[in-house]
């Protein structure tokens, strides 16, 4: 027994097929406990098996299933159908990014930014693993750690108006992971890094509007790590070019 | 068809393949390396695992006591010589890890904290809050940034090995973006393709887990191992599936039965233990698969909590507090509230148990090899017989990386074996691969639906191979997916286009899970004893004289699998008693 009715009103585009996107509406009975991914899964099941788009994990720690749901860039296996009764759900692909296929978004602008900014730790000689860990202090863990729960859903990107002005602005998750790193006491990479986040296309095409904060669904607040960008990169700057010591490597 | 030439091709980007990829790229950076995986690296399910990883470092702890927690969790059925290879190579990978910038949490002096477990002795999870596989699978993936000699295939569906003169010398995979399907020409191959826990209604595992690696091997004529021991996850939110961590337990949430009893002391895992004081292997601190047994007793007894989503136990970490909870587990509270409405920090959540890991897996060695000359498995789609009957928590996220790298290093060392590839016939062999694929796409007719197969491949092993088993729920499992795989050739794709084609990609995963669903079950029919996770209402004790051995599965074509066995390695401990009544200490 379904609990509620939901009208879905999904964008499908075949580019085999479809000179451009349409929408098409699914009656969907669901359960009170539902998730519009769920919702969306009933479809392919039972309405319309030629449905495509992308999810796997249904906890919302893979990022797969981002997407705009209501207008919004939400991971559709944690929008509720509950906050949608009585009215059509429109489901389109995360918005600025091309349409692949129905839901299902390209995604290597994002991928090919993210190794731009070297994601990973740099540092100038390797400690042999016999030496053990490197040592960090709960506090040191702290100062980064908030800025490595980001999945990579691309929400951010969907909703970043300064992304949908110029495309070739690296984006709220790829410099906020160049962020994680560069605040990691056992990285010595942002100098490297400055390289590509410090750049024209880095944090000062960030206008500061929030939109990605306010819809991270991991509460990453990527516009608070390019705020504090901006403030280390200028300093860096004036370190640099006043000759006030070098800046940190 | 296009093709690829490449050294070494892993297919699968989760923790193992990653790390294997990796290894080569640091060993060899001459050597390519094509890793080919379904789904971008970031969304493999390395990323849902909660709790942490095992590895020995604190000064109260030895290899000697992971080995021994390791054997006796995995009730005997564990090759010890891979155990003792897997607990003393644990904490460098673990370390690796650190140096590769993992953010695990730390103790106060900076160093890597380590948390209490189920079935471990010792405390010895290093953990990262309660997104320890989130943070590895990033961090790997992060890493593999680095070098250039890594390409990846992001969104390639493989579908079957190529093998020529009995040695795999390839795979072929879909550009799912476009239908074009590639041959990969590479000198050695490594699967690392992850568990098929989609095989069951009611589980933990994502979407993507569909075993399509362990399929593609079992097709090729390698045996699949111990396919019938299937791990329950004592603690998942009862709507969905989503585990809540053993951490819970670990940090000293406790099980309670409709009264409020902690009924785990009533199967020999007493005495209770003071609230907020978890002691080691004891009570909460016992194996999933004994956990898990207990809650089907209490649900004969009629002492669990019927729901909408059936009978359930309450998990109570009221007694932690908000502070604790929100720095040791917060995906927990997180997943909690949203999932099911309830916060841990002030109600008891109703959970029950979960399938979550698959034990069996493409047969494999210490070494990392399959049966099959340059071929190699490793991660939750193998079975190396770390994990025997029944896996601890937190050994799966540290055999990804001592196999991977164990992997990698065999893998390459193949690669650069001189051995040519017999270009003709693997191209050969690709072609009929296509053909299948084509056939698939334009069959018409038949009235069979994918969704509608798996739904009663799904049932049919909830009900004959769930928790505790008997020969007639087993013969009824068998005589089902038997029937569905032969229904499988009664499927039609409504989805005609090249582009993105998820009503293909699910047709050749059903197709997987089916053959392995037959293994599962067949299995276990086979087995006429119970031990670990494999429990026979019909043959309740172990019976270390006919099946202190491992089941061997073989593709059998349209018949079902033959089944054979292979000794256990017993190097050191003899199969004994498994205590967790806290008397071992």
């Amino acid at each position: 027994m379904s609990d509620l009715q939901l009208e879905l009103e999904i964008l499908r585009y075949d580019p085999e097929q479809d000179q451009e996107p349409r929408f098409q509406t699914y009656s969907v009975p669901c359960q009170e406990e539902w998730v519009v991914l769920d919702a969306i899964n009933y479809v392919k099941d039972h309405i319309d098996s030629t449905l495509s788009y992308r999810w796997s994990c249904h906890m919302a720690v893979c990022g797969s299933c981002g997407m705009m749901i209501d207008g919004e860039p939400k991971l559709a296996c944690k929008a509720f159908v509950r906050d949608y009764v009585n009215k059509t759900v429109r489901i389109e692909p995360l918005a600025n990014f091309p349409i692949e296929r129905d839901l299902v978004s390209v995604l290597d602008d994002f991928m090919n930014k993210l190794r731009r900014v070297k994601p990973y730790l740099i540092r100038k000689e390797e400690k042999p693993l016999s030496e053990g860990e490197y040592r960090q202090t709960p506090a040191e863990l702290n100062k980064y750690k908030q800025y490595t729960l980001c999945i990579n859903c691309l929400c951010c990107y969907a909703a970043c108006p300064q992304y949908a002005l110029i495309p070739e602005f690296i984006g709220p998750a790829a410099l906020t992971m160049a962020h994680r790193y560069n605040q990691d006491s056992r990285d010595q990479g942002r100098a490297q890094r400055e390289e590509e986040t410090a750049s024209h296309e880095g944090v000062w095409d960030c206008a500061f509007a929030d939109a990605c904060s306010l819809v991270c669904p991991k509460h990453v607040d990527p516009a608070s790590a390019l705020q504090q960008m901006k403030i280390t990169s200028t300093v860096d700057w004036y370190l640099e070019h006043l000759g006030m010591g070098g800046k940190k490597s | 068809m296009e093709t690829i030439k490449t050294d070494v091709a892993i297919v699968g980007a989760g923790g193992a393949g990653l790390r294997a990829a990796i290894a080569i790229a640091e060993a060899r950076p001459d050597l390519k390396v094509a890793l080919i995986s379904k789904v971008y690296p970031m969304r493999s399910h390395t990323c849902a695992a909660e709790g942490g990883a095992a590895g020995v470092i604190k000064p109260d702890d030895s290899l000697e006591l992971h080995f021994n927690d390791t054997v006796g969790g995995g009730d005997w059925l564990c090759d010890q010589d891979v155990v003792d290879y897997f607990v003393r190579e644990a904490a460098k990978e673990l370390t690796q890890l650190e140096h590769w910038g993992c953010p695990w949490s730390r103790e106060p002096d900076g160093s890597v904290g380590v948390r209490p477990f189920g079935g471990m002795k010792i405390k010895r999870t290093w953990f990262a809050a309660d997104k320890s596989g989130f943070h590895i699978l990033h961090t790997l993936f992060q890493t593999t940034l680095k070098y250039p000699s890594i390409e990846r295939f992001d969104e390639y569906f493989t579908t079957d090995l190529l093998v020529v003169d009995g040695r795999c010398q390839g795979v072929v995979a879909i550009e799912m973006s476009s239908g074009r399907i590639f041959q990969f020409q590479a000198k050695s191959v490594i699967v690392a393709t992850g568990g098929a826990g989609r095989i069951f209604p009611f589980t933990t595992n994502g979407a993507v887990k569909t075993g399509d690696g362990s399929a593609m091997a079992y097709r090729a004529g390698i045996p699949l191992k111990d396919m019938e021991f299937v791990q329950y996850h004592p603690t998942g939110l009862p709507s969905t599936g989503i585990l809540l961590t053993e951490g819970c337990r670990g940090e000293g949430g406790v099980l309670r039965n409709k009264d409020g009893y902690r009924y785990l002391q009533d199967y020999g895992m007493g005495p209770e233990t003071p609230l907020g004081k978890p002691v080691l292997k004891t009570m909460e601190l016992g194996p999933r698969d004994r956990l898990s047994q207990a809650f089907w007793h209490e649900q004969q007894k009629g002492n669990t909590i019927p729901t909408k989503f059936g009978d359930c136990v309450y998990l109570d970490m009221t007694h932690l507090g908000e502070k604790h909870i929100d720095e040791r587990l917060p995906l927990v509270r997180d997943l909690s509230i949203s999932y099911s409405g309830v916060d841990p920090v002030t109600e008891q959540v109703p959970i029950r148990p979960v399938v979550h890991y698959c034990m069996g897996g493409i047969h494999t060695n210490i070494e990392a090899e399959t049966p099959m000359p340059g071929l190699y498995a490793v991660g939750e789609c193998a079975c190396g017989s770390l994990n025997g009957a029944n896996r601890l928590g937190s050994n799966s996220l540290t055999e990804l990386l001592v196999f991977g790298k164990k992997a990698a290093q065999n893998a390459m060392e193949f690669a650069g074996g001189g051995n040519k590839t017999n270009e003709s016939a693997v191209s050969e062999q690709a072609e009929q691969a296509q053909k299948r694929i084509t056939e698939l796409f334009d069959k018409s007719g038949g009235g069979e639906t994918i969704s509608g197969l798996r739904k009663e491949m799904m049932d049919s092993l909830e009900k004959g191979a769930g928790i505790y088993r008997t020969e007639q729920t087993l013969k009824e499992s068998c005589a089902t997916i038997s029937q569905l795989r032969k229904r499988y050739a009664g499927i039609e794709l409504h989805d005609k286009s090249n582009v993105y084609n998820t009503d293909l990609f699910q047709a050749l995963e059903l197709r997987n899970m089916l053959d392995l669903a037959q293994t599962v079950a067949e299995g276990a029919l086979a087995r006429k004893e119970s031990r670990g996770s494999h429990q026979r209402l019909d043959f309740v004790d172990r019976d270390d004289e006919n099946f202190l051995k491992h089941t061997l599965a073989y593709h059998q074509g349209e018949e079902t699998p033959r089944i054979e066995y292979l000794d256990v390695i017993i190097t050191k401990s003899q199969p004994g008693v498994r205590d967790y009544s806290g008397g071992g200490k």
